[in-house]
């Protein structure tokens, strides 16, 4: 006790009176050393005012009902059905590379496949696919105006064609596949808008420009599917309301690559840190 | 399963305040939460078992946030901002007057600043799990605090004008 009221007094322990924390036996040596000094106990007042008041401000946050979104239950069932989807993603590669080493298999015209669901159920064709094919034959030829809104106000671009589109949508991030995002543009779609981004690698120009095409789209979620037509190659899905088409001149591997990117951003629960989260795992005590 | 809800709801609320707090919106304060409850689901087996299940997850908001802000996702900046988020002041009250001054206050700081004045102040973390969120040893969070708390007095009582971030 007396020890305790001995030692000097430290910011550690005006910080802990602050925070209501401070041991009793150290109360009274630093009650005597504020009063002793007047102008930093009146700098404690206020601190500790301060403390309290946003605390007690804040707290409305806190009382809230919880939204169901944040409820663990529904948080473990979203998990397993992700997961069910990744195990289709990776059973579809391997039937993929196996159908690559098949002699002579080719994608004709419109021919999409499912890739997951298998023989016993045909896959409906996205219509995401063909408009964004069209979309992008004819934009990407495009030297003066390839897009709307330029790069350059990307949180305009995204802001305004969620509007648009009426979801909350995001440019996902393709540096890592080596595009750079140019800018994005309305387009019409089949009751609403859609929305179409670009992005082009390299030295740019039609023949190194990609699309991606999102559009609201309220049926049940797709795995990947795949069409090409005049040389430009597409993979669709479907994603919590909305129809996403990648189109590219690339081949089929290379373009799943970058759906893979495009595909792990865009589920990345809204507000988007998941990307960079996966890649570099923050640390956590 | 279900003691994992049990383990991580009672929590919920101050990670949302936390968050909130971070964002100052209530959707994208929401999406950083379900976020850290998802991370928080997956790792749940590799955290530290000496640290509170609290203090975990509002460390996991606090990474996800930074990380957010260095991918350019997650700024408030880009955020239109509502004054009806702002929790309303009782009229009359000087005591909220002051508060409503720290909430804006708040804002004009720094995120390290902010993070210690909510986690600390609000959230009551301990000083050693502060020190652990924050990779630093005790005695650095010590004066850090003091550092944040003298700022926060300042702008309050400066009446500094930090201007609510407002885009549109």
């Amino acid at each position: 006790m007396q020890d305790g009221n001995r030692r000097p007094v430290g910011e550690d322990d005006i910080e802990q009176l602050i925070d209501g924390r401070l041991p009793p036996e150290r109360l009274e040596a630093v009650r005597r050393f504020l009063a002793e000094h007047p102008a930093q106990q009146a700098r404690v007042a206020v601190d500790e005012a301060l403390r309290i008041e946003l605390r007690r401000q804040l707290d409305s946050i806190a009382a809230e009902a919880i939204p169901s979104r944040l409820r663990v239950a529904t948080l473990l069932a979203r998990r397993n059905q992700a997961w069910r989807r990744r195990l289709g993603t990776a059973a579809a590669a391997v039937a993929l590379l196996a159908v690559g080493l098949g002699a002579g298999w080719q994608v004709r015209g419109w021919q999409a496949e499912q890739w997951r669901a298998g023989p016993q159920q045909p896959a409906p064709r996205l219509a995401e696919a063909s408009d964004a094919i069209a979309a992008h034959r004819v934009f990407v030829v495009e030297t003066a105006h390839p897009v709307e809104v330029g790069v350059a106000q990307q949180a305009h671009l995204v802001q305004w064609l969620s509007r648009r589109v009426g979801h909350p949508l995001r440019a996902p991030d393709l540096s890592g596949q080596g595009y750079r995002l140019m800018g994005g543009r309305v387009l019409p779609a089949e009751r609403e808008a859609a929305a179409q981004f670009m992005y082009e690698r390299g030295e740019g120009g039609a023949g190194n420009r990609l699309t991606l095409y999102v559009c609201a789209d309220g049926r049940a979620d797709t795995a990947f599917r795949f069409a090409d037509a005049d040389g430009f190659a597409a993979f669709s899905w479907i994603d919590a309301g909305l129809g996403f088409a990648l189109v590219a001149p690339l081949d089929r591997p290379a373009l799943l690559a970058v759906a893979e990117a495009a595909y792990q951003q865009l589920t990345a629960p809204a507000g988007a840190t998941a990307p960079s989260a996966t890649r570099q795992p923050a640390r956590e005590h | 399963m279900a003691d994992l809800a049990a383990e991580l709801e009672p929590h919920i609320p101050a990670v949302r305040r936390y968050a909130w707090s971070l964002l100052r919106h209530r959707e994208a304060a929401d999406d950083l939460v379900q976020d850290v409850l998802e991370r928080a689901i997956s790792r749940w087996h590799f955290r530290r078992k000496d640290a509170s299940t609290r203090a975990w997850l509002l460390t996991i908001a606090r990474n996800l946030f930074l990380n957010g802000v260095r991918q350019g996702g997650r700024q408030g900046r880009h955020m239109p901002l509502d004054d009806s988020e702002v929790p309303a002041p009782e009229p009359g009250a000087d005591r909220t007057l002051i508060a409503r001054d720290a909430l804006t206050a708040l804002q004009g700081m720094r995120e390290e600043e902010r993070s210690l004045l909510l986690l600390i102040g609000v959230e009551d973390l301990s000083y050693r799990e502060a020190a652990q969120a924050f990779d630093v040893p005790e005695g650095t969070i010590m004066s850090r605090l003091s550092r944040a708390r003298a700022r926060l007095r300042q702008l309050v009582e400066g009446g500094e004008r930090v201007p609510l971030r407002r885009v549109k």
